[in-house]
Formats: C-alpha cells, sequence, structure tokens
C-alpha cells in the first residue's frame, strides 16, 4: 500500500500526501505550484484553456496525452510526467510550437493560448507526418479561441510540425521513461482515511475487495464526468475509488466475433479498434468530446455514467454489445440495451464493477450507419444521435437494431420501428416510410436547450432515412456533409 | 532600420502568451492574506425579496463575511448610464440569477459552496422574458426612437413591388476566455487599488468610488489585459471590481471576485436580440424606394448601454445602400432577463442583418442574383445622404472594393457552377452570398471620442508609453508602441508597454468603437511629439542648427548630416534639465450629432469591407458548413497588417457563431439554459473552412487619423453576414420565387424552419 501520489515534473519526482480526494489538478497546479501558466476558462472540460500534457509509458512508448486539468483529480497524475505550458520554453528559446505560434500571430488575447500551445505540443510530439489539416483541427477541437478565427493557430500548428519531432523531450526521452520507471510499481494506491480517501487499486482483486467495503464509495475513470460533479454541481464526494492504476482492464482483445475493450480503455486508444468494424464508428469517435476528453474519459465510463446522450451508447446497443459485470458475487454478463434502466439509473448491483464491453463484429449483409447531429460538428453534445444496424438478404432487410441518444431517458431502441423494418425491400422506400413513422411511436422526445421535441423527431427520422437511403446503395457525398464513407481508404 | 509604421510586428506579449508568462487578474500573485468572494444568485427572475437568510452561508467553514445590500456604504448602483442597476439586489429581483449577496471567504471554494446555502424567498411575479411578451406588455427601459426621412409608409403603400417580413436575430454572448475578475487591495484612509479585467478602466474608478462612497482619487484601477472583452468588459466589469472594493472595505484585507463561467453567463449582458419587421418597396431592377423597419430589441431588465447600442443599429440600418424614403423605428424593452450590453459591433450587426434580408428578399422574389440588388442600391454619387443626414463622403470605396472581390472570388462562375450542382442534389444544397459592410467610425457619446497618454523617456533612452486604451488582445499597445517609436526613431522593442492605469492617465474613455487606435494612438503621438521637440531643441543647440532640421530615425537624432544617439541625447537632456516626460491628448474633430433632432455628422469617417462566402446546407437535418471564405477589408494604411489581419479572421468567424451555432435559450422562467461552453457554442478549428482568403483592400480614401489608417475592431463582425445569406441562397434553391424566412442564429433546427417553410 502506497500513501502518496507520486508524478514527475520538470525532471523533480513530485510526492502528494494527505491531498484532498476532491483537489483537481488544475487547483493543484495553479494554487499548490503557483504555476499561472494554465489557465481556467470554463471550469467543464469544454475550453481546453486548463490543457497539460500527460506523458506516460505506454509498454515500451513514451505517449502525450492532453488533458482538460480543470476536471483531472489531481491523484489521477500517479505515474505520469505532468508537463504544462510553464515547463516547454528551453531558457530563453521558446519551444517549436511556441516559435511558431509567434511566427504566424497565433495568440491575441492569449488566454487560450497556453491550452492551445499543449495541445499542439502532444501533436508535435505524436511523431506521425505528415500532418494533414484535417489532424490539426482534431487535435484542437476541444479548444477554444475567441480572437483569432483559427486560421493562424492552424498555419503554426503546420510549420510546428513539418519536420520530425526534434526538442529537448526527444532527446531526453529515455532518461524521461527510465525516471517514469522508478515512479511506477504496482501498489495499491490509498491517500486518507476509511471515511474520506482517494483510493487506486492496482488490481481488479484490490479493486472488488475495496469496493465490497466502500459500495458508497464513487468510481471514476476518466472524470470527465465526475469532474465537473465537484466543479460545477460542487459536490463534495468524500470517497473516491479511480480505476486508472488498475491491471488488466486497459486491454482491448480483438476476437473473432469482435472487440472487448476493457473498462479503462480510454476512448482515444479504443478509437481505432471501433474504427475497424465501421468507418461511421471511427467518425463518431472523431467527433467524440475533444482530443483531451477522449485522452481521460473512457469506454467504460461513458457506459457506465448512463448519459441519456452518451454518443457511444446508441452505437454499441445497435451493435448488440453486452458488457461484463464484476463483483464479490462473481461475474455475470448482459445486453447493454438492459443495462439502463430510467434516467441516471442503470442495472448495476452494490459493488459490481463493469469490467469489460463486448463489441460483435459485423458480419455478412449487416450494414451499419451512425449519424450525429448537434448545433456544431465537434465538441458537441448530440441533439439527436442515431445508430442502425440493418440485415439486408436479397435485398430485403432481415434483421434490424435502431437505437438513439437523445430521445429518451436513456439510450433506446425503437421496437415498433425494428420490427416494422423487416421484411422490407432495401431499394423501395415506400416499403420502409412506414417503419420510418412509427419512430413517433417508440419516442417521446423533450424539449430542451439544444433541440425541440419536434425537431428530433423529424431528425432521427430523416437519419433513418438516409442510412436505409445509403444501405441501398446511395453514396454518401449525396447524403451528408461531412464523414463521408467513400472518401476514406 | 525602417519604420515602425505598417509591419507585421508581432503582438506585444505573444512570447508571454505563448509561454505561460502573460499574467492575468488571477494569476498575479496575492497579497498575504487574500480572501476570496462568491456569489448568491436570485432563484427567480422577478419578485420582491421577503426574506434573507444567509446564517447558514455565515456558519459555513472558511467564512469570513457576507455581504448584502445594506452593506453598500455609498451608492448601491453600478449602471454606466442612467442608473437600475443595483450592485446587491435589495428589496427586488429583476432577472433569475441576479446578485443578491457575496459571501468573502478563505478560498474560493469554500465562497462558493457557502453561496449555495443561502435562503432567498421571493414573492415572484410573472417574469417577461421574450421580445413578443415585452411588446405586448409595452415595457420599455428607454423611450422609442426613430429616424424618419420622407414618408416610407405611403410609398410602400403606393401599390409598386414591396417585400415585407419578419426577421428573428438572437443575441450573443461575449465568451471571452478569461472571464470577469478583479482583486481589489485596501490602501490608507479608505484609498482601494484594483486589478481589473476591464475595457474601462476610468468608469470602474468612478463607479468604484461612488459605490464606497469616496472620491475618486481614493481609487485607482490598473489593467495590464484582458483575455477577450468583445464589448463584454465595457460596463459590465464595473460590478465585480465594486464587490471586491467592497470586500476589502470590509474586511481590511485583499478580496477577489473571479466569476465562475456559468455566473459569468448567467450575471452579464450579451448582444441584443431582437425582432424585425420591415416592409419595403422598391422598383423593377429592386432599387429601394421606400424602406419603413422598426426593430424591437430586448434590452433586459435596465438601461445599460441600451441606448448607444439600439442607436447604432439605426445608424446601420442602411449598411451600404441608400434609403431615399426612410423609417427606422426602435423599441427598446424591457425583459427580466440580464441587462443586454455592448458586444463587438453594438448593435450595428443587427441593423445591417436586416437590411441585408431585405436585399435577399427582393432578389428571391425577383429572381435576380442578389449581388446584383444589393449593388444597384449602392450609396454612391448624388445618393450618399444616410437616414440621419450624414454624407457618406467616402462612399466612393464601395463599389470597387465590391467588384474587385466578385472578380478575385469568381462569384459569377461559382454562381453557376452551384445552380448545376443544386439541380443534381436533393438533399444537399449550395449557397453563395457577396455582401458589403460600411461601418461609421465614432463613439455617437461625442464626449467619449477623446483620449489620453503619457510618455516618459528615461535618462538611458528607453521610453515608457502609458495610454487610456487598454489592451484585449486586439494588438493596441503594439499599435500604439509603433507610433511612439516612429516619432522617436526607435525600435519598437525600446518602448515598453505598461499597464492602463487611472493614475496615470485619467478620465479617458472605454477602449470600444473600434477607435482605440484612431483616439490612442493620437494622443500618444501628441505627448511623444512634444518631448522630441524639447529634445530635438537640445540637438539644436549642441549642433548649432534650428530645431526644425532635427530629424529622428534609427535610434539616432540627425541635423545636418551629424547625428547622436537617441540614448546619449537622452542622458543629454537630463543633464541639462528638461523635462522628458509629457502627456498627450486627443479628441476627434468634424463630428457632432443632434440625437433630438436626428441629425448631424456623427461618423469621423466610414470602415469598408465585403466578403463573399459559400455554403453546403442539408435540408434532412439543417447541418451546414461554411466551405469557403473570401474577404477583402479596407484598413486605410495598415498601422500593422498581421494585427488588422487578424482583427478580421477574428472578427468575421466570432460573426459567423453568432449567426449560426451560438443560441442563447431562456425558458419560460427566464432562466438561461445555455450557461456554459458545453451548452453555448463558438465555432471551433474546424467550422472554418480551409479556404479562408483575407486581402486587405488598397486604393479607397484615407482619412485624417493616425498615420492615415482605419478602424478595424468592429466592421469585420459584419463580414459574416455574408454566411447567413449563403444559407439563405442554399434554401431558396429549394422553391425559386419564394422568400426565404431564415432566422438568426441559423442552427440546424432553424435551418429546418426555414427548409419547412418552402416546402409549404
Amino acid at each position: 500500500m502506497r500513501q502518496t501520489v507520486r508524478y514527475l515534473r520538470r525532471g523533480s519526482v513530485v510526492s502528494l500526501e494527505g491531498i484532498d480526494p476532491n483537489l483537481t489538478l488544475l487547483d493543484h497546479l495553479r494554487i499548490d505550484c503557483r504555476a499561472t501558466g494554465t489557465k481556467e476558462g470554463c471550469n467543464e472540460g469544454d475550453c481546453g484553456a486548463c490543457t497539460v500534457v500527460l506523458a506516460r509509458r505506454r509498454g515500451d512508448d513514451l505517449v502525450y496525452m492532453p488533458v482538460n486539468a480543470c476536471i483531472l483529480l489531481a491523484g489521477q497524475v500517479d505515474g505520469a510526467e505532468v508537463i504544462t505550458v510553464d515547463d516547454l520554453a528551453d531558457g530563453g528559446a521558446l519551444h517549436p510550437v511556441q516559435q511558431a505560434m509567434v511566427d504566424h500571430h497565433a495568440s491575441q488575447c492569449g488566454f487560450c493560448t497556453p491550452g492551445i500551445v499543449m495541445s499542439l505540443f502532444a501533436l508535435y510530439q505524436d511523431g506521425a507526418r505528415p500532418v494533414e489539416r484535417q489532424a490539426i483541427v482534431d487535435q484542437l477541437a476541444g479548444n477554444l479561441c475567441r480572437c483569432t478565427g483559427y486560421r493562424p493557430i492552424i498555419d503554426a500548428a503546420k510549420a510546428a510540425c513539418a519536420g520530425r519531432p526534434a526538442d529537448r523531450f526527444c532527446a531526453g526521452r529515455e532518461a524521461r521513461l527510465a525516471a517514469l520507471a522508478e515512479i511506477s510499481d504496482s501498489e495499491d494506491v490509498f491517500l486518507g482515511t476509511e471515511a474520506r480517501f482517494f483510493a487506486a487499486p492496482a488490481s481488479l482483486e484490490s479493486l472488488i475487495a475495496l469496493y465490497a467495503a466502500h459500495p458508497d464509495a464513487r468510481l471514476v475513470a476518466g472524470a470527465t464526468d465526475v469532474g465537473l460533479w465537484l466543479t460545477k454541481k460542487l459536490d463534495d464526494i468524500p470517497k473516491l475509488i479511480w480505476l486508472g492504476r488498475v491491471a488488466g482492464l486497459d486491454a482491448i482483445v480483438h476476437g473473432d466475433g469482435g472487440l472487448v475493450i476493457g473498462a479503462t480503455v480510454t476512448l482515444d486508444q479504443a478509437a481505432p479498434a471501433l474504427g475497424a468494424l465501421d468507418p461511421d464508428l471511427g467518425e463518431v469517435m472523431r467527433r467524440f468530446g475533444s482530443t483531451q476528453v477522449r485522452s481521460s474519459g473512457t469506454v467504460g465510463g461513458n457506459i457506465a455514467n448512463g448519459s441519456p446522450i452518451g454518443d457511444l451508447a446508441p452505437c454499441l446497443i445497435a451493435l448488440d454489445s453486452t458488457m461484463t459485470l464484476r463483483s464479490l458475487a462473481g461475474e455475470r454478463r448482459m445486453p447493454l440495451a438492459d443495462f439502463f434502466i430510467g434516467y441516471g439509473r442503470q442495472n448495476r448491483a452494490a459493488g459490481e464493477v463493469l469490467t469489460a464491453v463486448t463489441v460483435p463484429a459485423l458480419v455478412e449483409g449487416q450494414h451499419f450507419r451512425a449519424f450525429k447531429v448537434s448545433k456544431r460538428f465537434d465538441e458537441d453534445i448530440s441533439a439527436v444521435m442515431g445508430a442502425f444496424r440493418i440485415a439486408v438478404a436479397d435485398g430485403r432487410i432481415t434483421g434490424a437494431r435502431v437505437a438513439f441518444g437523445g430521445m429518451a431517458a436513456t439510450p433506446k431502441r425503437a421496437a415498433a420501428t425494428e420490427r416494422c423494418l423487416l421484411g422490407a425491400r432495401i431499394d423501395d422506400p415506400a416499403t420502409w416510410e412506414g417503419a420510418i413513422d412509427m419512430l413517433g411511436s417508440d419516442y417521446q422526445p423533450l424539449d430542451d436547450m439544444r433541440a425541440s421535441a419536434a425537431y428530433r423527431l423529424a431528425t432521427a427520422r430523416a437519419l433513418l432515412e438516409k442510412a436505409l437511403f445509403e444501405i441501398g446503395a446511395a453514396p454518401s457525398t449525396l447524403t451528408r456533409i461531412i464523414g463521408h464513407r467513400e472518401a476514406r481508404p | 532600420m525602417s519604420s515602425a509604421i505598417g509591419r507585421p510586428l508581432p503582438h506585444d506579449s505573444a512570447r508571454r502568451h505563448v509561454s505561460g508568462a502573460a499574467s492575468y487578474v488571477d494569476d498575479i500573485p496575492e497579497p498575504a492574506g487574500t480572501l476570496h468572494m462568491a456569489l448568491g444568485l436570485s432563484p427567480k427572475a422577478a419578485g420582491r425579496i421577503t426574506r434573507l437568510d444567509v446564517s447558514a452561508v455565515r456558519a459555513a467553514p472558511g467564512v469570513v463575511s457576507v455581504l448584502t445590500a445594506g452593506d453598500v456604504p455609498g451608492a448601491n448602483e453600478c449602471s454606466p448610464s442612467i442608473g437600475g442597476d443595483p450592485v446587491l439586489a435589495g428589496a427586488a429581483v429583476s432577472f433569475h440569477g441576479q446578485a443578491v449577496f457575496a459571501v468573502i471567504a478563505e478560498t474560493r471554494l469554500a465562497a462558493r459552496k457557502a453561496a449555495r446555502l443561502g435562503v432567498i424567498d421571493i414573492e415572484a411575479a410573472a417574469p417577461l422574458v421574450t421580445v413578443d411578451a415585452a411588446m405586448a406588455a409595452g415595457e420599455t427601459v428607454l423611450p422609442d426612437y426613430a429616424f424618419r426621412r420622407g414618408d416610407a409608409a405611403a410609398i410602400v403603400k403606393a401599390g409598386g413591388p414591396v417585400v415585407a417580413g419578419e426577421l428573428r436575430i438572437g443575441g450573443q454572448e461575449h465568451f471571452y476566455l478569461e472571464g470577469q475578475a478583479a482583486l481589489a487591495v485596501p490602501g490608507e484612509d479608505g484609498d482601494v487599488f484594483i486589478h481589473s479585467s476591464t475595457q474601462y478602466p476610468n468608469e470602474v474608478q468612478h463607479i468604484v468610488a461612488h459605490v464606497l462612497g469616496v472620491s475618486q482619487h481614493q481609487v485607482t484601477v490598473h489593467c495590464r489585459r484582458m483575455g477577450g472583452g468583445f464589448g463584454g468588459k465595457e460596463s459590465q466589469a464595473s460590478q465585480w471590481a465594486a464587490l471586491a472594493a467592497l470586500g476589502a472595505h470590509a474586511t481590511g484585507r485583499p478580496c477577489k471576485l473571479r466569476l465562475d463561467r456559468d455566473d459569468d453567463f448567467t450575471l452579464t449582458g450579451k448582444r441584443h436580440d431582437f425582432l424585425v419587421r420591415y416592409a419595403t418597396a422598391h422598383d423593377a431592377s429592386g432599387v429601394i424606394a421606400g424602406h419603413d423597419v422598426t426593430f424591437n430589441a430586448r434590452c433586459g431588465y435596465s438601461a445599460d448601454l441600451s441606448q448607444g447600442v439600439i442607436d447604432r443599429t439605426m445608424f446601420h440600418a442602411d449598411n451600404a445602400y441608400y434609403l431615399p424614403d426612410v423609417t427606422i423605428a426602435t423599441r427598446r424593452l424591457k425583459t427580466n432577463t440580464v441587462s443586454n450590453t455592448a458586444f463587438r459591433g453594438f448593435g450595428g450587426p443587427q441593423g445591417m442583418l436586416a437590411i441585408e434580408r431585405v436585399m435577399d428578399h427582393i432578389a428571391q422574389t425577383g429572381g435576380v442574383d442578389p449581388l446584383d440588388v444589393r449593388k444597384a442600391n449602392f450609396y454612391a454619387a448624388g445618393r450618399d445622404v444616410t437616414p440621419y443626414g450624414q454624407t457618406v463622403s467616402d462612399c466612393v470605396t464601395l463599389l470597387p472594393l465590391v467588384e474587385q472581390l466578385e472578380r478575385d472570388c469568381d462569384y459569377r462562375a461559382r454562381r453557376d457552377a452551384l445552380a448545376e450542382f443544386n439541380c443534381s442534389s436533393p438533399i444537399l444544397r449550395k449557397g453563395i452570398a457577396l455582401t458589403p459592410v460600411k461601418f461609421g467610425i465614432s463613439f455617437t457619446l461625442m464626449h467619449l471620442n477623446q483620449a489620453g497618454a503619457l510618455v516618459h523617456v528615461y535618462a538611458d533612452g528607453s521610453v515608457m508609453l502609458n495610454h487610456s486604451g487598454t489592451e484585449m488582445g486586439q494588438g493596441l499597445n503594439r499599435k500604439v508602441a509603433q507610433v511612439v517609436a516612429e516619432v522617436f526613431g526607435l525600435d519598437v522593442e525600446a518602448v515598453a508597454i505598461t499597464a492602463s492605469a487611472t493614475d496615470k492617465v485619467p478620465n479617458g474613455g472605454p477602449t470600444a468603437a473600434s477607435a482605440g487606435s484612431d483616439l490612442n494612438g493620437m494622443a500618444a503621438r501628441n505627448a511623444a511629439k512634444t518631448i522630441r521637440d524639447r529634445m530635438a531643441a537640445v540637438v539644436a543647440g549642441m549642433f548649432g542648427v534650428s530645431a526644425e532640421d532635427v530629424t529622428f530615425a534609427g535610434g539616432s537624432a540627425w541635423a545636418k548630416g551629424r547625428s547622436v544617439p537617441f540614448r546619449e541625447l537622452a542622458k543629454r537632456c537630463w543633464l541639462e534639465r528638461v523635462s522628458l516626460s509629457a502627456t498627450g491628448f486627443y479628441k476627434t474633430p468634424d463630428i457632432h450629432w443632434d440625437r433630438e433632432a436626428a441629425h448631424g455628422r456623427p461618423f469621423f469617417y466610414f470602415a469598408y469591407g465585403a466578403a463573399c462566402s459559400e455554403v453546403v446546407v442539408d435540408t434532412m437535418t439543417g447541418e451546414m458548413k461554411v466551405t469557403r471564405v473570401d474577404i477583402l477589408h479596407d484598413c486605410g494604411k495598415s498601422l500593422n497588417p498581421a494585427i488588422d489581419i487578424g482583427q478580421i479572421e477574428g472578427g468575421f468567424v466570432q460573426g459567423m457563431g453568432w449567426l449560426t451555432t451560438e443560441e442563447l435559450v431562456f425558458d419560460g422562467e427566464g432562466r438561461l439554459r445555455t450557461h456554459a461552453p458545453a451548452t453555448y457554442k463558438i465555432p471551433v478549428a474546424s467550422d472554418v473552412p480551409e479556404h479562408f482568403s483575407v486581402t486587405l483592400y488598397e486604393g479607397g480614401p484615407l482619412p485624417d487619423t493616425i498615420y492615415q489608417s482605419k478602424a478595424v475592431g468592429e466592421p469585420p463582425v459584419m463580414l459574416a453576414l455574408s454566411v447567413f445569406s449563403a444559407i439563405g441562397d442554399a434554401i431558396a434553391s429549394l422553391r425559386p420565387g419564394m422568400p426565404v424566412a431564415l432566422d438568426a442564429p441559423a442552427t440546424p433546427e432553424a435551418i429546418m424552419r426555414a427548409v419547412s417553410g418552402m416546402r409549404i
């Protein structure tokens, strides 16, 4: 048992003892460390002004992850190197990313700039070259700038990432990997008392035992949602169990029938594997939150928090995914569609932990489509998220799983619509138009700030119609503005 | 060394921005004992406070004190205009989320948590929330006001072609990345020193003095920089500074108030939203004969800056077009919502959007290209007097500028290509629009057109510059430093830029109305010239020449082939007991405005530009993407083209956000439901098209301004009207001949409403 959180910054190990379990990384940096280069813009993980980079060992590799420090718990940096905007310049010499930002007039008020520099620093270190414009704007989706209009920032990113990464972080790579190895161990971490603690168990057994002893504890994986309970609802969460150190939960297993995604696999790690199942799933992941959110947030967390508007759940329900839950009583599996009981309520027993999600691959004759409609394409919560798996044989629909987010209190299948679709001819809209009308009986969506109920229902219909058009051979260049399936390699 | 003027120098703080070394209010090291504040907010939008119980707040961990309206020693008032804005609500509340009490605690988190423990009982009244509700109730914050020339109503009724319609225009949250913040440090005998994130340090000083009941000389306000302002820190910064000062006054300790983002959204005013109704008569070629328009503006619960804002809507209800017989009427409606305020463009964008809608409406019903309708209506010789009586003497810029853009962006060929695309694309439709901008430069409140500066030359030749403007990212400090460097013939790095400070330059105006460099550049030049003349006299004595023969360039003073390095000259002046410090002052000449007569010459000159935007619209979902933008903009002789292009690009994208993704949603109870970036969506990098071309226009008439540059802060916002018109153009393709009833912002849902309208 280790009673400190240890991280690396500026070449030194920092040990935190006795920190409050609710302390965020941003407050730790700005208030405790007086490292004020990192800014608080929104305090909810949406603007990116607080972006810092965590460098972690992953196998033999060193990965650089931009994260929103405002909604990350300080304890979650255990085992990582924390790099902030204050740390990049080498004496008087700016880092190449910083210099490019100056050269391209990419800052005006300068308040978003530290976060943008850090997002681009992660892109710079990523090493993939050449860096396409799309990769740059994807990297910046979680960094709001209100002054520049982004053009000079994109130009700065292109210039900074024109060559191979070659900075002092690259030069010191081996030493830093060694330093990270020094602070990595397989000890359970526990800070605090039985009544108030931050815990990071290192094994599934420790986790299950700890959770059984404290069923009132809050499990966090990425904290991209729980972080806001602290910063916005101002909840006090006395008992926090972070899953990030649990060995074995962070693996993706590729089997014959599909994927088994461990509960702490980040959205960023899962994206390529999901995208390989279907390009639309890749596009959902590209637009999911932001780079910072995908670096912290996990597949398991996105499902387990049971949000009615999570983008992944409708997709995984349409794909007939199952989840694995574990407790002292043993392991059980259930279809994901049965997990969501009602608004904010899930079918999870006390002491039970989600350990994995199994996503079946598409088989011959099955087609998948997913559409997300939001006010803004990137980094927005969907007004309507539709996901469809349609099986077609001999021109007729032989199977249909239709799931929507944003249409009910939970991500939900459209049972009546699915039944009516069976037997329709995919190339004859007259045979499935009636099924689309059934969406009105499957869903009674609500009005809110994202969209009206009427718009949601009309859009749900439009999305299913588009999916059927496309499966019936319409090229997606005729049916959508972005995310064209044909454009992908 | 080349001249400092006209060079694309980086922002003065660029290196500090990118390295995290640029300091904002919350980054300033806190003096020992600093306390933190948070606010208790009204749970209702309207009503009488029947009970305020803060006992649980006082008892909460870390709480030092709680302030309510009764604790204000001076006036409980932070209005920038006619009053009505309490620092803390007393007997009644006027909008949901209004500040009712302030908690002072040892930490910010303790203050925020304690603030939620207050009990505010309110005998609630039914709130007026929408423009429509306020119109029905007839409630206003200011009297109705109109410009009239001729008899527009009669011409509309005369029987010729008329377009008539209604346009809803949404508001906009500033979303400066740095939220509102102030740190107040108590001094001796009731003095207070305030770091404030404000565009108007002078007004913060005056209001704080008023609230504390002390003289203005007891209050000092500094602002080194803001993390964005956009008008949202013109009048809106005062309240937080006043509260921090009250906290410092009450506890004797430094107090900081930095609003959490959600509170910032809830508590601060926004761009005004409007319901516009128009009826416009035109001839067969689309030339307007009579235009009758009414702007119904939601001002919120108090007047704030609404007089100036809505007046500027009227001043820009013509945009670039001559309106022969015209009535521009306005209603300044009172609602139980936060008081709307200045926002880049200051009402102008809404006025211009309405007349651009009229242009599109005429074109859509007439089956002609909207650009041709626009050009036919431009101000031109003989048709060059605005509805308020000012001759647009520089309007000769308009047509050549627009025609240059039309050629350069290949407007006509692209128009044909997208018509062809639309014929074969049932779901996705493309649209294009080229719209002009004409924007009046000067404050229409005449006394604000003044600025001061203070320049010191030290004995080592280094220069310190201070002026009444503030830096919010727009590069003002760099531009003014370029001016001073030019006067002294120095490298711009020799001029140190310091915080805006009410104890260095008093009685300045706000940094607003795009006038920052025009006003402060001139004031600083005047100050620098005063010192330069004194130094020239010393050189004259040294070289035995006349002072008129002395020039300053390349880091030296020169006369008749001899020179002395500036640093040596400075030392010499000091030794000779010559003052090397001077103030400078400037007021805009040749402007006047008689509001009662609705007549005058309120603008020193007009800024011009034009933009062409192309979009693609999904007519099944209402999703939209801007695919290409070309801009041509007139900055006169740009002081700094890199900074000016930055203003143009940034202004355009901010305007695009206002008209597309940024939607403010209030519920029936008057609660703002979009109060954070999770729900309020400003543009991100992917919303900006890869083809985003900005060119500075050359060849227009040049005003008598600082080195003949033209103001550039606000005008580019209105370049984004082209995006809105292009969306309408795409929708219009669904049913040629039918006008498009698209409201702003053009969210997917708003686009689908307009699409549905075409299918009836």
